[in-house]
């Protein structure tokens, strides 16, 4: 919604700076997006309101003239090529040194005067393109004849346009007088409401039309006059001059009035052609499905069954409260004007015009409800405007069917409910002051209660806490106090996966890993990447109807594809090792009903390790690093997490480990398949480690298991072993764990495998760290050596495993 | 000449003579085991041959070899320790490291800064007694508008435009992507069967809109609400301030002004004045020159929401609260582009 300064100021008298108007009016009543001051290079010196006395040809040229202005200080002569320029006109006058915007170019310049044509020119009668108005260079600027000789044009047509943003319950503010009200009970001003006055003549308009509401469940109210022998013509330049303001094309003064009324009251009008109309009566009715109308923009549009059309005796003339019919258009033959004023459910408005894709100005403001009051006042505001502007003669009476019509709402607001809603109380004076400056009835009901009637443009107030926004937004928002929240808390729910999640997070962060966050929307064909085509669930992602861009078309199943296209983006800008996580969740379907938001943590390395400048080499990551680091997370969690080989689709077979945690699966570790990831643009190894977080938190310990450091030393012992190449070493440390003799806790860490020289064909050597403790003393030499014996029989008798 | 047939003095001179140019440790562990070694050191032989000598010379010749030993050995205590001051001094010297040539690069982990932020608001709130929750992100119509008085056709709906879920119940659609976290209002009263609730619901958020720097799509969004018997318009400002200056420093101040939301009543939203030019920068690019800075919608939760959830409307009363962690992140480390944040480029990541 546009703003004129000068328009707010015909109904309330306000002279704040403009920042502070606007601040008032964002601190209480809707968003000031910003304003533009019209004449802010005027200077006041320069540019002042001159009348011209006379007009003569020049002596030199044809095409020029020399005109006589009294410009307030004295008489000077200027030439002027306007073809409009006439004596008595008052017009805006420049004279030398004036910051003006030259006609021709459209550039800024200061005005220099020079003989035209071997005349002197004391100055210059100006267009409105030279003064920025607009890109009218035809003639000069013809100001009111009130105008006053010698004042500054910036204060004669300097203005203020403010772009105002409304909310979206209060219909009443896309009208200047709405904002007028509040601008009024912000400043403590008394309002003066437009002249609604006309005098009627002629005929009875009931006699000239009829209506009839035939679905009154849709229309609260439909009001109807005829204006006869109507002149058609140009309106105003005051009134066109504001409609442009507004970013309305004046069209014709018939059309222009009904603009004008919407934008003063912000009550839709609409004004037939009476003669085009048949039958001389209008039908507010439901369409029939399939039935047509070519609308004011010359679209045909069809309608459904609810949405409401405005018929005349032999069809639609208009869809009710979004735009009107070309078969009833107001043209230059028009004569009679019937003018309708209406009022409509605003859901059904705003549902039509959402279906026909239609917004208009009129559909804006009846979705949001206005007041069925409204189209009265309106309707004679209009007339008042039909009666002084038009000629025409405004039939008696005007026809008012209001089916909607509702006795007045009071709401009673306890006093002690304003204290109890803001924490603070707001007195009886102050509290009627504000109401009663917004329009309301209020009456105070001592002690303790106040009766108040909502106006009638008002229908977004229904009870009390909507009056105490009122108050409070008017009193001031900076009068609120800032407290401590009392009282006592609420038990606080178990959120384990979520208290996991962060801890996950936290972990992978410590590892050196990166955390992106990816969109949850992807494509299909990437998800069908990294998803094995036997997983229903996940090749069926869901899949939303108006993405954003067809790539964010699909709720992913997983968050493989998002880490591998950002491993991609990043390995173009980077050398080196690259370690990125996510924790995010996998959205899978689950019939008529929302889908499992599954809690998913997802990583990935790969590359070149960190470079070690000094140190020669190209070590990569492999796929021991992306299992090193889901053992740290799984460690650091008090998880034991057991390692099998798997096959999983996407993943490279023979360097893929299930991760398990007793019979429970928890994630996968692997390296992406070389095929998968080049799908992704990836032409390097790359690993991956998944971790399913609802499926970790079952096997998640409460707390670790503690057992005190011991007081006696270990003894480690490293042996090399042999065994099958075919045997997981997991199998060797699994004897060894299991290795009993007396209290003595024996351990045992791989540190490294080799195959090849040295070792015979089909076989692989391990080398073990075997460590072991008592609780009780220190162990001697022999002590070790007797279980190692022990264990190295075992572990030949179990696995054929010899020493090295 | 054997060893035995040296005199102790002379044999003193010979290994002193060797012991100065003996340089460097292995040359040192030579000397001694030839001078000092258990099996044939040749002062050692000398010690054995005390037993060749005559009675009458033993005595004398036994001490004088002794004297021999002990002067070599503190010799050579004295050399070894002078080498390792050598050996410490070049170090210091010689062997002086460049230390401005780079560290070895280490692999370090950094959050995200969304969920940095994220956390931090968090735990602002978390001081302030609230409790956290969470809900889903694909959401129903009935929750997400339903629930929050915004009906279909209602022109509240223009303020979040919706990403709609492409499944139909009875022939309607009714999944979407929540427009924001308001929803979980609902949805934690409803598992809440009396006051107070105190909880903020942390979440993706999705909008239909074209993105530009100011504006995602994908948003995470916290929702605050609390909800008792005496829960003012006025707690509501004094737990944004502390926000606020939890967030963005101790001196920071708030406004409240009007707003709407359907959800709410009285509905406001909150300004801080801009902690970076301090209000008096007509050219500050964080708050265009106004000296306040946008933060946050918020309001009393709205009557027929709290009768809705089985709670007395006249005793019971609540504050709710949405704030843009992301508007909070762009603002905190002065970023200038939203779309950096879900780019995920590890040179912007790389820096928080
Ligand atoms: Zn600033």
């Amino acid at each position: 919604m546009k703003l004129l300064l000068s328009w707010l100021r015909e109904f309330v008298d306000v002279d704040l700076p403009v920042p502070e108007l606007a601040r008032r009016l964002i601190d209480a009543t809707a968003e000031v997006e910003g304003w533009e001051t019209i004449g802010a290079g005027w200077d006041p010196e320069r540019i002042r309101v001159a009348q011209v006395v006379a007009v003569e040809p020049h002596p030199n040229a044809d095409r020029l003239r020399l005109a006589t202005v009294e410009t307030g200080s004295g008489l000077q002569q200027v030439v002027c090529g306007a073809p409009n320029i006439a004596a008595g006109q008052k017009v805006a006058f420049a004279t030398e040194g004036a910051v003006l915007i030259d006609g021709h170019t459209g550039e800024t310049a200061k005005l220099k005067l020079r003989p035209i044509r071997g005349v002197e020119s004391a100055g210059m009668v100006l267009s409105e393109k030279e003064l920025g108005l607009s890109d009218s260079h035809e003639g000069i600027l013809v100001l009111p004849d009130d105008a006053v000789v010698g004042r500054p044009l910036v204060e004669q047509l300097g203005d203020v346009l403010f772009d105002i943003s409304t909310w979206a319950n209060r219909a009443d503010l896309l009208g200047v007088l709405g904002l007028a009200r509040e601008v009024s009970a912000l400043v403590s001003r008394p309002l003066r409401e437009p002249s609604t006055e006309y005098s009627e003549a002629g005929p009875p308009t009931e006699s000239l039309a009829s209506v009839t509401v035939q679905d009154p469940d849709l229309c609260p109210r439909f009001m109807v006059s005829v204006i006869q022998d109507v002149t058609l013509g140009p309106s105003p330049a005051w009134m066109q001059e504001r409609l442009l303001r507004h970013g309305m094309r004046p069209i014709n003064n018939v059309v222009d009035i009904t603009n004008y009324v919407m934008i003063e009251t912000g009550q839709p009008l609409h004004a037939f052609d009476y003669d085009l109309v048949r039958g001389k009566q209008l039908i507010a009715r439901r369409a029939v499905p399939g039935e047509k109308l070519v609308t004011l923009d010359g679209v045909e549009r069809e309608f459904d069954g609810q949405m409401v059309l405005v018929c005349d005796g032999e069809g639609p003339v208009s869809v009710a409260g979004v735009m009107g019919g070309g078969n009833s258009e107001v043209s230059e033959s028009t004569r009679t004007i019937l003018l309708e004023a209406a009022n409509w459910v605003p859901g059904n408005i705003r549902r039509t015009s959402m279906y026909l894709k239609l917004r208009s100005e009129a559909s804006l403001r009846f979705e949001k409800g206005l007041g069925p009051e409204m189209a009265e006042f309106a309707l004679k505001r209009a007339l008042h405007l039909f009666e002084q502007l038009t000629g025409g003669t405004v039939s008696r009476g005007v026809i008012d069917v209001y089916p909607g019509k509702r006795p007045p709402r009071t709401i009673i607001l306890p006093a002690a409910r304003i204290e109890q809603v803001l924490g603070y109380a707001i007195g009886p004076d102050e509290v009627r002051r504000i109401l009663s400056d917004l329009g309301f009835l209020c009456h105070h009901l001592p002690p303790d209660r106040y009766s108040v009637q909502p106006p009638y443009w008002r229908p977004d107030v229904l009870i009390a806490d909507d009056l105490i926004e009122d108050v409070a937004r008017i009193h001031g928002y900076d009068k609120l106090p800032a407290t401590k929240l009392r009282g006592s808390l609420p038990e606080p729910e178990p959120r384990p996966v979520e208290d996991l999640r962060e801890r996950v997070r936290d972990l992978a962060v410590g590892l050196g890993f990166q955390e992106i966050i990816t969109y949850s929307l992807t494509e299909k064909q990437k998800l069908e990447r990294v998803v094995a085509p036997g997983d229903v669930r996940r090749m069926a992602p869901l899949s939303v109807v108006n993405p954003v861009a067809a790539r964010h078309t699909y709720l992913r199943t997983s968050l493989r594809a998002g880490l591998l296209e950002t491993y991609a983006a990043n390995r173009r800008q980077h050398d080196g090792p690259l370690r990125m996580f996510e924790v995010g969740q996998e959205f899978l379907p689950v019939e008529a009903d929302l889908p499992h938001e599954r809690k998913v943590f997802c990583a990935l390395a790969g590359g070149t390790r960190e470079a070690r400048w000094a140190k020669a080499g190209d070590d990569r990551l492999d796929f021991f690093d992306a299992k090193g680091a889901a053992e740290a997370v799984l460690g650091a969690l008090g998880v034991p997490g057991t390692f099998a080989a798997a096959n999983e689709f996407g993943l490279l077979e023979g360097h893929t480990a299930r991760v398990a945690s007793g019979k429970q699966p928890v994630g996968v570790v692997a390296q992406v398949h070389p095929d998968t990831a080049a799908a992704f643009d990836i032409d390097e190894p790359v690993f991956m480690v998944e971790l399913w977080l609802e499926d970790l938190v079952r096997v998640l310990p409460e707390r670790p298991a503690y057992l005190a450091p011991s007081r006696f030393p270990e003894m480690r012992h490293d042996l090399a072993l042999l065994i099958d190449t075919a045997t997981p070493a997991v199998r060797l440390v699994d004897i060894v764990r299991s290795h009993r003799s007396g209290t003595v806790r024996i351990t045992a860490d791989i540190f490294d495998e080799y195959r090849g020289r040295g070792v015979p064909e089909g076989k692989k050597s391990l080398a073990v760290a075997v460590r072991y403790q008592a609780e009780d003393r220190t162990l001697t030499d022999e002590e070790v050596a007797r279980i190692e014996t022990g264990l190295l029989k075992r572990l030949e008798k179990e696995l054929g495993a010899v020493r090295r | 000449m054997t060893a035995s047939a040296a005199s102790p003095d002379a044999l003193r001179e010979e290994a002193l003579a060797a012991l100065s140019e003996a340089t460097d440790e292995p040359a040192l562990e030579r000397w001694r085991a030839g001078w000092l070694g258990r099996q044939d050191g040749r002062v050692t032989l000398l010690l054995r041959a005390v037993r060749e000598q005559p009675p009458e010379q033993r005595a004398a010749f036994g001490q004088a070899a002794n004297a021999v030993k002990q002067t070599l050995e503190a010799a050579l205590a004295e050399r070894q320790e002078s080498l390792k001051q050598a050996a410490l001094k070049a170090l210091s010297t010689t062997a002086a490291l460049d230390v401005t040539l780079p560290g070895r690069p280490q692999a370090i982990g950094r959050l995200h800064p969304v969920t940095q932020t994220l956390r931090d608001c968090i735990k602002a709130f978390q001081e302030m007694g609230f409790r956290v929750a969470e809900g889903p992100e694909v959401e129903w119509s009935a929750y997400n508008f339903d629930a929050m008085r915004s009906p279909e056709d209602h022109p509240a709906r223009d303020m979040w435009d919706t990403i709609w879920v492409d499944t139909l119940l009875n022939g309607e659609r009714k999944m979407l992507l929540r427009t924001h976290t308001s929803p979980n209002q609902a949805r934690v009263m409803e598992r809440t069967p009396e006051p107070p609730v105190r909880v903020i619901v942390p979440g993706k958020c999705y909008r239909q809109e074209a993105t530009d720097a100011t504006h995602e799509w994908m948003l995470t969004q916290i929702e605050g609400l609390a909800v008792d018997e005496g829960v003012r318009m006025s707690d509501l400002k004094g737990v944004l301030y502390e926000f606020a200056r939890k967030m963005f420093g101790q001196d920071r101040k708030v406004i409240f002004h009007h707003s709407y939301f359907p959800f709410v009543e009285p509905g406001v939203e909150m300004a801080m004045d801009c902690f970076i030019c301090r209000g008096s920068g007509a050219e500050c690019r964080t708050c265009h020159g106004t000296g306040w800075i946008e933060i946050l919608g918020a309001g009393m939760v709205h009557p027929e929401i709290i009768e809705n959830a089985g709670y007395d409307s006249s005793k019971v009363t609540g504050f709710a609260f949405g704030l843009g962690v992301e508007r909070v992140a762009l603002l905190r480390w002065g970023i200038e582009d939203i779309r950096h944040f879900y780019a995920n480029d590890l040179r912007f990541l790389g820096q928080f």
